[in-house]
């Protein structure tokens, strides 16, 4: 790796600060995704500031039908708390499906959405479940957070500090891995709110997760697997890699949505 | 540089290190503990996991600088004494071959059932192979790894 | 529990690896120890025009860069292919000349060009990306059906077409008047997938240079020390044999790729004399993927005849194979003499012939790896068998027994002489473990779990314990592969058993002591095994091709007889008995009929003491033995593979795999089991999961464990695993090795699996979701369209 300060700030504030004060500073949560490259020199930030150390970044806690998880919470966390359990169990699904035991022992939420990894789970379960991305200065709806690949819409020096879920009446996610890096391929998060139907794709799309607004559009009209079936999933805009071409890409979305659907 | 202070197998431990410094490397250059093993540069082998703070965790993917005041267990201090459950299984059973992958292997065998048991669950032959995503090891098939941890749970 | 010959003896060498105390290259660390880190080629075809180092030399804390110009200039050779392979127009292969540092092109990603030693890793791989190369860039041929075309980059001056040879074995008019009176054939297109080795351990390599002695030590990741050594000094110059100490400690897997010697352990070795400092490399995975040898990657046409009767009348294979940039050190012999003589499998087949090309490409050396050669012939084979039952409407096995040779030994047309084996047996003892006759009942029940439920075949032979010396060299091997081992009894009765044997997972400190301890009686616990130093064990050939037990404990057990004939003889001139009479058991050495003994380490003592040896007898109690095998090994297997495919998403799920092995003789029934359980694994990964993707520039797509998936435990199932004995008459204990079975036999009967679960043969390597949805697809429109 390439030399680099490390920063522990206590605050906000000091965070900001550090983060300002650096050539080329990074945020650093969890790290899971950050040093792996670094160690591959594919990054070389000047400085890493550390948000772990900043009190009430980190945490669950449920306020009516709403869940607001810190920043810093772990994706083992999000996985086993009562709270995800209960008002939104496919939260904590997803969670549970991230990487591997000792990944999700580090990596966080806000890492995890903050890189937007187009193969990453919790874009897919944000925007399906219309979260709501909390930062130092201001609230970002989860379709205007995720711009694209690896994009944002944080600003310079905006720092995730929290993400808010309302909890879902249903909610399912399916992912079908891909088999080396254990990412999406093809994940499809469904999520009901009792008012419409919303559903993102991730893995699968050359910008980023996005919502699939024919798979919306019928299962809104009837919640089922059949429904899915009436529906064109168009490869246009789709990845071709060697784990999958776009063909086989918009098939699997269309099996991981009945899949989510009939686990409702 | 920064001075660092943890507790590494139940001694405390200090350093100066440069920040860049992985766990992993703080752990094999600077302590010399080598059995913690770096068998991949992309966090998936798990021949480098240790508990922190009784997690198991990938050393290779966590700053030394970041664990300040921390507790860690690498294979070297996972036995007080005698071999642990989880190491003498894994001599019962055969589940190593080179062992390499095996210091990280019994690191997280010790973690799952050690998690399954606080939470009451059944460790199966199916959730330990599933449980072993992040580790691979290339020579034993994992049969026997997967016997060795089912011993051990039975034991521990 | 007796710790002989047959027991499932828990292994000696685990505590160390159990605790975190193993002793593997990376966790050596010499005093004033600087570190190597490579510059390597981004290209995959490209003219060097010049390297700039001033930028890396002017940082703080790089001792030097050094480039293939320096190297060349201080003597150091070519790095050589040893099995010389003569093309069927009688001409030798081209061998291009391969500096471990390049000079004037690159021609692959990863090819290195310079190296820079530092005060630390992280320093030195920092000013390596610092260095600056000119590169002319050069058209590139990154696959062998690219690089065989009329009009592809020339990749080595001295390969025209880039062929290195046109080799064949076999009767070509034979097997062209087999096909013709065949009843029906069976034509096949395969290719085999490229995979790479990925060993846990990455390799690794600590040199240094002692100036006081003019001497060098050399810490490496190695499966057999001493040809490293051998090579180093006769072929690349860097010392002489006896001022170069090479030691490789405890080694994390190997599977071949830590067979050969590459440009990293040349360099470090110079690099140290250059800079007179301790220079320590060790790859990442990342640089693994990029130098480590690849194996297998063959193209092949292939046709079988039957008669009416189901019997091969004929069989022509025609195999095209990538070598890869350059010949690494035994890559010529796996396309050819490890493959085509394997091509009779289990069968009584009178007409074979094989013709094989090998070309040079833009990408990594591939040499062997697990099988090397056999596997890619089993696979041939196998697929071949099953497919033209389904052809002629016959049951898989049946066509099998059918063609199943069972007189021995048996010559085959190419080359090979069987010495044992009861393949009608293992086939059936595989049968019935797997539940041969419930199968359909079960693919009933996963139908109505909308899964495909299918089985598969695969009863395959090897030719292990490589090699009969002189048959070796008559082929082209450049060495002999023969043993050595030495028994030393000490004067206090414990015994160090000295191998050139290499483990690297395979349990030698275990297995070669219960021979010892088999013979003699003694305590496994008094026996030591001594491997992997140049400096200790006098000379060896290493552990690969399965050869460890057949050849090196064959060794043992040659240098055991002599040991056991002294002892006879000191103990029958103390105890004053005939030498006739005299029975070593149990600890201690008896006078048969009469209650006169001595314990053995008495013996031991008494040796050594020398108060009362028989007249004329040397003191002391130490012998060493070559053994060189009159023959290769045969063991086979019969393997039952059982798989459900989810029709919508492609994924296949192991749901059963039965082997039914015949290794000859087993030392250790624990170990052997593993070994079959890992190789296994490793087909299982050639079979599901694994291929080395380049693109048509020559680069590497695939190239780290985010993208090269490597099987994970749940990948696999637990195996049923079983052996049926018929002891190799070739050698001493009967043993005719383990190492390789698993992952030989078992692609095709994970493949015959899915294309019977599915209905249509035409399925390729890695059988991934994607392939297989895409198979089942056009199952179904060639279906529609009839």
């Amino acid at each position: 790796m390439y030399p680099t300060k490390y920063h522990k700030p206590a605050s906000i504030a000091d965070a900001v600060a550090a983060l300002n004060g650096g050539d080329e500073a990074m945020l650093l949560s969890g790290g899971q995704t950050l040093l792996a490259t670094m160690k591959q020199h594919l990054a070389a930030p000047s400085d890493l500031v550390d948000i772990r150390g900043i009190a009430g970044l980190s945490g669950i806690s449920a306020n009516g039908n709403e869940l607001t998880i810190g920043a810093t919470t772990t994706h083992a966390e999000v996985a086993g708390n009562v709270d995800v359990r209960r008002l939104c169990p496919a939260l904590a699904d997803l969670a549970s499906g991230i990487g591997d035991t000792a990944v999700r022992n580090m990596g966080t939420i806000g890492g995890s959405i903050a890189n937007n990894d187009p193969a990453a789970d919790y874009p897919a379960g944000l925007l399906a479940l219309n979260a709501t991305i909390v930062t130092n200065t201001r609230e970002i709806s989860a379709d205007d957070f995720f711009e694209g690949l690896f994009a944002t819409a944080l600003d310079e020096g905006e720092i995730i500090t929290a993400v808010r879920v309302p909890a879902p009446s249903k909610a399912a996610y399916a992912k079908f891995a891909q088999p080396a890096s254990l990412f999406a391929l093809v994940g499809v998060f469904v999520a009901d709110s009792g008012s419409g139907v919303r559903v993102a794709v991730t893995g699968a799309g050359e910008d980023g997760v996005f919502r699939h607004a024919g798979l919306e559009a019928a299962l809104t009209g009837s919640m089922g697997d059949a429904s899915i079936d009436a529906v064109d999933i168009s490869d246009g805009n789709l990845i071709s890699d060697i784990h999958g071409a776009s063909d086989y890409r918009a098939h699997l979305i269309s099996v991981m949505a009945k899949r989510a659907v009939l686990s409702l | 540089m920064t001075s660092i202070n943890m507790n590494v197998n139940g001694k405390a431990v200090s350093g100066d290190v440069p920040d860049e410094t992985l766990l992993s490397e703080f752990l094999r250059e600077h302590l010399r503990l080598t059995g913690t093993h770096i068998g991949c540069d992309t966090s998936q082998c798990g021949a480098c996991v240790v508990h922190i703070d009784g997690k198991a965790v990938k050393s290779c993917s966590t700053l030394a600088v970041s664990l300040e005041g921390a507790e860690v267990t690498t294979i070297e201090g996972l036995a007080n004494g005698d071999l642990h459950p989880m190491q003498v299984a894994f001599n019962d059973n055969h589940g190593l071959q080179c062992g390499f992958c095996t210091p990280g292997m019994i690191m997280s065998g010790v973690d799952m059932v050690k998690r399954y048991k606080a939470e009451g669950k059944d460790l199966t032959s199916d959730a330990i192979r599933a449980e072993l995503e992040g580790n691979i090891c290339r020579c034993t098939g994992y049969h026997n790894i997967v016997k060795s941890i089912e011993d051990a749970a039975a034991k521990m | 529990m007796s710790s002989g010959i047959g027991a499932s003896v828990k292994r000696k060498e685990d505590k160390r690896f159990t605790t975190g105390k193993g002793k593997y290259t990376d966790d050596v660390r010499n005093d004033n120890q600087a570190y190597a880190a490579f510059v390597r080629s981004p290209h995959a075809h490209a003219r060097v025009k010049g390297i700039d180092t001033s930028a890396a030399m002017a940082m703080d804390g790089v001792i030097d860069v050094l480039n293939g110009q320096q190297l060349t200039g201080d003597g150091i050779g070519n790095i050589i292919c040893g099995w010389a392979i003569t093309s069927k127009d009688g001409s030798p292969m081209n061998m291009g000349a391969w500096s471990a540092l390049a000079t004037e092109k690159v021609r692959y990603v990863g090819d290195a060009v310079a190296v820079v030693i530092a005060e630390t890793q992280a320093l030195a791989r920092i000013a390596a990306e610092a260095v600056d190369v000119d590169y002319e860039e050069l058209p590139v041929a990154a696959s062998v059906l690219t690089s065989m075309k009329d009009g592809a980059p020339q990749i080595h001056e001295n390969a025209p077409g880039n062929q290195i040879y046109d080799w064949e074995l076999g009767d070509e008019a034979a097997a062209d008047a087999g096909l013709a009176s065949a009843t029906h054939i069976t034509s096949l297109d395969l290719t085999n997938n490229r995979l790479s080795p990925n060993p846990m351990e990455p390799r690794s390599a600590v040199a240094k240079y002692d100036d006081a002695e003019d001497h060098y030590t050399l810490y490496t990741t190695s499966q057999n020390p001493h040809v490293a050594r051998l090579v180093l000094s006769a072929f690349y110059n860097v010392a002489p044999e006896h001022k170069l100490r090479v030691i490789a400690p405890d080694v994390g897997g190997g599977f071949g790729a830590k067979i050969y010697i590459y440009p990293e352990e040349i360099t470090c070795l110079w690099a140290s004399m250059k800079t007179n400092r301790s220079v320590k490399w060790t790859s990442d995975r990342s640089e693994a993927f990029i130098t480590d040898a690849h194996g297998r990657d063959h193209v092949t046409s292939a046709k079988m005849g039957f008669d009416d009767a189901g019997k091969i009348v004929g069989f022509k294979v025609d195999t095209i194979a990538n070598i890869g940039a350059y010949m690494s050190l035994f890559s010529s012999s796996v396309p050819t003499y490890l493959y085509a003589p394997l091509l009779s499998g289990q069968y009584n087949i009178q007409n074979i012939h094989c013709n094989v090309r090998t070309y040079y490409t833009n990408t990594v050396p591939v040499d062997a790896y697990r099988g090397a050669g056999r596997p890619e012939a089993t696979y041939l084979v196998e697929r071949m068998m099953e497919t033209a039952a389904r052809e002629m409407g016959m049951d898989p096995a049946e066509l099998r027994r059918r063609n199943f040779i069972q007189e021995f030994p048996h010559q085959t047309p190419v080359l090979m002489q069987y010495d044992a084996g009861d393949f009608p047996k293992i086939l059936e003892m595989a049968q019935e473990t797997a539940d041969v006759a419930g199968f359909p009942a079960r693919r009933a029940e996963a139908e109505a779990r909308g899964k495909l439920r299918g089985i598969g075949y695969s009863t395959f032979i090897e030719a292990c314990g490589l090699a009969p010396s002189k048959a070796a060299g008559s082929l082209g091997a450049g060495v002999g592969l023969w043993e050595s081992a030495e028994v030393r009894v000490n004067p206090v009765g414990s015994i160090e058993i000295l191998t050139g044997s290499h483990s690297h997972g395979q349990g030698h400190e275990t297995t070669f002591a219960q021979v010892v301890a088999d013979r003699f009686g003694v305590p496994i616990e008094n026996v030591q095994i001594v491997h992997g130093d140049t400096d200790k064990v006098q000379f060896g050939m290493g552990t690969y091709g399965s050869r460890s037990g057949p050849v090196g404990m064959s060794a043992v057990a040659k240098a055991l007889d002599k040991v056991e004939a002294k002892v006879r003889k000191i103990a029958a001139h103390a105890l004053e008995a005939s030498e006739d009479d005299i029975v070593i058991e149990g600890g201690e050495v008896k006078v048969a009929g009469t209650d006169k003994s001595m314990a053995w380490h008495e013996v031991g003592l008494a040796a050594y003491i020398a108060h009362n040896l028989p007249e004329g007898m040397e003191p002391g109690l130490k012998e060493s033995a070559f053994f060189d095998p009159v023959n290769f090994s045969f063991p086979s297997g019969a393997f039952i593979c059982e798989v459900e495919v989810d029709p919508d998403t492609g994924t296949t799920e192991i749901v059963q795999f039965t082997s039914a092995d015949d290794f000859g003789t087993i030392i250790n029934p624990m170990i052997v089991e593993g070994q079959v359980h890992g190789g296994v694994t490793q087909g299982i990964g050639q079979a599901l999961l694994e291929q080395v993707v380049y693109d048509e520039d020559g680069q590497l797509l695939n190239g780290s464990y985010m993208d090269y998936t490597m099987p994970r435990a749940a990948d696999v199932p637990s195996f049923h695993v079983q052996h049926h004995e018929t002891p190799s008459p070739n050698n001493p204990l009967g043993v005719k090795g383990c190492g390789e079975a698993g992952a030989i036999g078992s692609p095709p009967a994970v493949i015959n699996a899915i294309t019977d679960a599915i209905g249509t043969n035409d399925l390729a390597m890695p059988a991934t979701p994607q392939a297989v949805w895409r198979a089942i697809q056009a199952g179904a429109k060639s279906v529609a369209a009839e």
